[in-house]
């Protein structure tokens, strides 16, 4: 018996259709993209992002026939390894990377370039994944989420030094895994406050403002409630941590964020901000996209996004190609395809009869998520453009490659859920 | 202690997705700014300016025409490796020029866009373009481009013309018709303003599409929604440019008019306003400093004179105060009145020459004021009424009834915009004047000479000679007598015009204005083997200043080929200047020039002091 066959029996066909569905999908869309009707292109002609993206399509199966080969126990076993060979890949980048588009993330292989920080999405999950499953793991232990905290945030402080923040902010999506393990809700709630009222520092020009009112908030509180000696120091001390916030957000977001995000910032806060400079990508995303209707333009017909209106149309802009020529109805089957993924991803992972599998399909869950919600989030305007492609959709080799490794992965390990012993 | 947190995390997923797929909804079904916008980012309507109409005189020559001009356009994206010195040797800038020509394109609010091409110089000429087209390859991102400007065979007829210029901001916002766009040029003053419609001709629309950079990309849906300019009609003028040239030669250094009409068709053979300017001044690059240098000028040469200056008419007046009398039968033409040399108690209105009891044609060729003064007097005074102030209001109203009917008093409505009315006092005029107190004949008397409070403008001088020359008739005067190649006037210009004089009085006028030429004040209008009639008159001006000198005519007396008024500002009596010029321009019009050198001589070193 061979082990292909026998893998084959027990790959989660219906991950493996939605995948071939949306990277098919994905490919046609970059064909459309830059389509330009006088010239009579092919699809598959190689000087075309169409064409190289068929390349790359290609090199998956192989990356994916690889993946299903090799032994299960690899993963976990070499997780630690890996990770510490993308540190250094990652801390070698300022010394040997090239530039491209701003980004300095890229390792030339000859007329090829690879970005290891696409990797090490994957390879910080099997890392956090075989933490969290290791004996005797405790998610209450502060020591261990330290360690957690410091396994993502080392290598998305080495990202941000590329100045690549939409890759860096990626890895913010194990917060799902960690809360799914067992962590206190109270530290995404924390976040989620400290993200609400980092806007509206951004808002309000003049943070004194937003400390009076924390002030007014403050002295209600404790003239309206129990005037106990407790309560009116547990409320004091709030209404500090948070003033402390806002200034140290003020302090962040006017001395350390590169000026490119900040402005970003600013334009996704005030939607009219600049609508024809810093605002003109999500500006012209937005009308490719509304031009759409409800039906769509028709395949090769759009014209927002093939005149170069909508910048990067074949990568972090490739919905506005789905949205344009396909209208509403292609934006209904792209979020229902990865709602419907991100559920039997969620599924997948909760059959694993180990920490380690169930937290690494957490882990894709999370990363898939984080790239669907602010690649779409930004093309409709909810988000500021974070340049992060949209997974198996959008052009380029490493992306694809990395989201095809994510989702491989799991499956493997999935497929030999019964022969692992049970350490839930 | 886990528990619950799947289902979290899933209802979050799902959530993120409804939320994405409501606003979609929003952005691609319910709003349609958003389909509206990507056409206007993506298809380029792109205007094709057709040539503006030719404009020709009654012998076919070209009188106005297209030149080619040059806007420079840059392209702020594509501008690179600028050599400001270089750009400033070829262009003739100086560096603050190109400075602040720079912060001027990018100061452009709305319209700025670094991909766009933006106007950098506008109207280079021929000659300009010749000099820089070689070296445009050397700034990348400055682009020509090529549209039209007027140009004139010769510099003449300026203010019958008029000028295209780009339309003003007010013009622009009270434009009905959608055509105009900021930018665009349209006529401002004469044949240009008044046949703008058919001289722009039809624009042309091509929607093509385009990419972010502005590059083509093809026809948007094969040309189906595109439609052709349509080149402006030619206009044929029934100005004779020898004519309009030699009148304007005779006018140099005065301030007057000098209007020309066929009478038997009412075509104005040449208008002649002086001071005039350059035509071509008002053209290209130096369209503004020209403008704002002839519209300085203390002898504003921009006021058309032909229609806009109102005038008393003096003497001249006398033939249609003759045909007025004939008509209520007041007098017969054998009516004869002494010449007292005095017209009223205390001899306000005094006389000339050596006549003393003339019939009615010898008191139109001695221009009579006492003679004149006792027909006006006849006229308002009939004893209708037995209250004398209510007898003069119905011969008045009478009077005002038949003076009108010659053009007096109201705009005539030629072709050409801002024409004054003049005036023909009425009944309720003197009320207004005298503050509605009572007034009669010795009030108002000075109007039986042309003076007073009559005002008229030298156009319809020229139509009255018109009108005594067809005898009782007249067609409205216009310049232009075809739109396009065997065209048609405009149909108001093809309509006669009657008098409420009968036609047969007007031989008597006829028969008195030959004499005034002949034997009368108007000897040197005199033409050999041509009869010329004509009326001097000599229009009172405030001391110091000189009487403006007053003539109009037209010959030959039977079958009259052309009718002229002329005015010249403070040149004295109208014997002298005005019945000169007068007499050159018939004389140039039916014969080719004039045997009479001395009297252009005359008029051209004269200085009528």
């Amino acid at each position: 018996m061979s082990r292909e066959v026998d893998i084959s029996g027990k790959l989660d066909w219906v991950s493996v259709l939605l995948y071939v569905m949306m990277v098919a999908l994905g490919w046609l869309n970059i064909f459309a993209a830059v389509y330009d009707e006088t010239a009579n292109q092919s699809i598959f002609d190689m000087s075309l992002n169409s064409g190289r993206q068929l390349m790359f399509i290609a090199a998956s199966v192989f990356i994916i026939l690889a993946i299903v080969i090799i032994d299960m126990r690899f993963y976990e076993t070499f997780a630690y390894i890996f990770y510490a060979i993308i540190l250094v890949a990652l801390m070698m980048i300022p010394i040997i990377g090239k530039e491209v588009g701003g980004n300095k993330s890229w390792i030339g292989v000859g007329s090829f370039g690879v970005q290891p920080s696409e990797f090490a999405k994957f390879i910080t999950a099997l890392a956090v994944a075989k933490f969290i499953g290791s004996v005797g793991f405790k998610m209450d232990s502060l020591r261990n989420q330290g360690i957690l905290f410091g396994m993502i945030l080392l290598p998305l402080g080495l990202i941000l030094l590329q100045k690549d923040f939409g890759t860096a902010i990626v890895f913010m999506s194990f917060l799902v895994v960690f809360y799914r393990e067992g962590m206190s809700p109270f530290i995404l709630i924390v976040g989620i406050s400290m993200a609400a009222l980092a806007i509206l520092t951004l808002m309000v020009k003049n943070q004194w403002y937003l400390h009076g009112i924390i002030g007014v908030v403050l002295v209600l509180l404790i003239f309206f409630g129990k005037r106990t000696l407790k309560r009116i120091l547990t409320l004091t001390f709030g209404a500090v941590i948070l003033i402390l916030t806002i200034e140290s957000f003020d302090y962040v977001i006017n001395n350390v964020l590169p000026e490119r995000h900040k402005k970003r910032l600013e334009a996704l806060v005030n939607p009219n901000f600049d609508p024809m400079g810093i605002n003109w990508n999500v500006t012209q995303s937005k009308i490719a996209i509304g031009s759409g209707g409800f039906a769509g333009k028709g395949f090769l017909k759009g014209t927002q996004t093939k005149f170069d209106f909508v910048p990067e149309q074949s990568t972090d802009f490739i919905f506005c190609t789905i949205g344009e020529e396909h209208g509403w109805m292609g934006s209904l089957l792209v979020v229902v395809l990865f709602v419907f993924f991100l559920q039997r991803i969620i599924f997948i992972a909760e059959r694993q009869k180990n920490r380690f599998a169930r937290a690494y399909g957490y882990a894709v869950a999370s990363i898939f998520f984080f790239h669907f919600a602010v690649n779409i989030g930004m093309t409709i305007g909810l988000f500021p453009v974070i340049g992060i492609p949209l997974p198996f959709f959008s052009y380029g080799g490493s992306a694809l490659w990395s989201f095809t490794v994510l989702l491989f992965i799991l499956l493997k390990l999935d497929a030999h859920r019964s022969q692992v012993l049970q350490r839930i | 202690m886990n528990e619950g947190r799947r289902e979290i995390v899933q209802l979050v997923f799902a959530l993120v997705g409804i939320i994405f797929l409501v606003k979609l909804f929003f952005v691609q079904v319910l709003d349609n700014k958003y389909a509206e916008l990507a056409d206007g980012n993506a298809i380029l309507r792109e205007v094709e300016y057709p040539f503006r109409g030719l404009i020709y005189d009654r012998n076919n020559k070209l009188i106005v025409y297209n030149t080619p001009e040059y806007d420079l356009n840059v392209v702020m994206k594509d501008v690179k490796n600028f050599d400001s010195s270089r750009f400033c040797t070829v262009f003739q800038l100086t560096q603050e020029e190109l400075r602040a020509k720079f912060k001027e394109v990018k100061g452009r609010k709305k319209q700025y866009s670094p991909f766009k091409p933006m106007l950098f110089l506008n109207q280079l000429s021929h000659v300009d373009f010749a000099r820089v087209q070689d070296h445009l390859d050397e700034f990348p991102g400055f682009y020509i481009q090529a549209r039209t400007t007027r140009a004139y065979q010769s510099p003449t007829l300026a203010n019958a013309l008029g000028y295209v210029s780009e339309i003003s901001k007010d013009n622009l916002a009270r434009d009905q018709s959608g055509i105009y766009k900021q930018g665009d040029y349209v006529g401002q003053s004469g044949i240009e303003a008044f046949y703008e419609e058919q001289l722009r001709g039809k624009r042309g629309v091509r929607f093509k599409l385009r990419n972010v950079k502005g590059i083509e990309k093809g026809a948007f849906k094969n040309g189906e929604y595109d439609t052709l300019s349509i080149p402006g009609a030619n206009l044929y003028t029934g100005i004779d440019v020898d004519l309009q040239q030699y009148g304007e030669f005779l006018m140099q250094g005065k301030a007057g008019s000098i209007v020309a009409i066929e009478p038997s068709t009412g075509e104005i053979l040449s208008l002649v306003s002086g001071p005039s300017y350059d035509p071509t001044l008002l053209t290209g690059r130096n369209y503004s400093s020209n403008f704002k240098l002839i519209s300085n000028d203390t002898l504003n040469p921009l006021f058309n004179r032909p229609l806009m200056a109102q005038y008393r008419p003096g003497s001249i007046f006398k033939i249609a105060q003759a045909m007025t009398a004939l008509q209520e039968k007041v007098i017969t033409p054998d009516t004869r009145i002494p010449c007292t040399r005095k017209g009223m108690s205390g001899g306000i209105v005094a006389c000339h020459g050596t006549h003393t009891n003339e019939d009615l044609r010898g008191a139109i060729a001695n221009s009579c004021n006492p003679y004149f003064l006792n027909v006006l007097r006849r006229m308002v005074n009939k004893g209708v009424v037995n209250d004398t102030y209510a007898d003069t209001r119905v011969g008045l109203e009478e009077w005002n009834k038949h003076i009108m009917s010659f053009g007096f008093g109201n705009r005539l409505g030629i072709d050409l915009p801002n024409e004054k009315e003049g005036l023909v006092p009425t009944p309720a005029y003197y009320d207004r004047a005298y503050r509605n107190r009572p007034w009669k004949f010795s009030n108002i008397y000075s109007i039986a000479i042309g003076e007073g409070e009559n005002l008229v403008v030298p156009i319809q001088m020229a139509n009255f000679a018109a009108t005594i020359a067809n005898r009782g008739y007249y067609y409205t005067p216009h310049l232009v007598k075809a739109i396009g190649e065997n065209g048609k006037p405009l149909p108001q210009y093809s309509e006669r015009h009657y008098t409420t004089i009968d036609s047969s009085y007007f031989i008597i006028a006829v028969d008195a204005m030959q004499k005034v030429v002949e034997e009368g004040t108007g000897l040197r209008a005199r033409i050999a083997d041509l009869i010329v009639c004509g009326k001097t008159g000599t229009v009172q001006n405030a001391p110091p200043l000189f009487d403006h000198s007053v003539f109009i005519a037209f010959a030959p007396r039977d079958n009259p080929k052309i009718a002229v008024s002329v005015y010249v500002e403070d040149a004295g009596q109208g014997a002298r200047a005005a019945a000169s010029i007068a007499s050159l321009m018939i004389e140039k019009y039916l014969f080719g020039g004039t045997k009479r050198p001395h009297i252009q001589q005359y008029v051209l070193n004269n200085k009528f002091e």
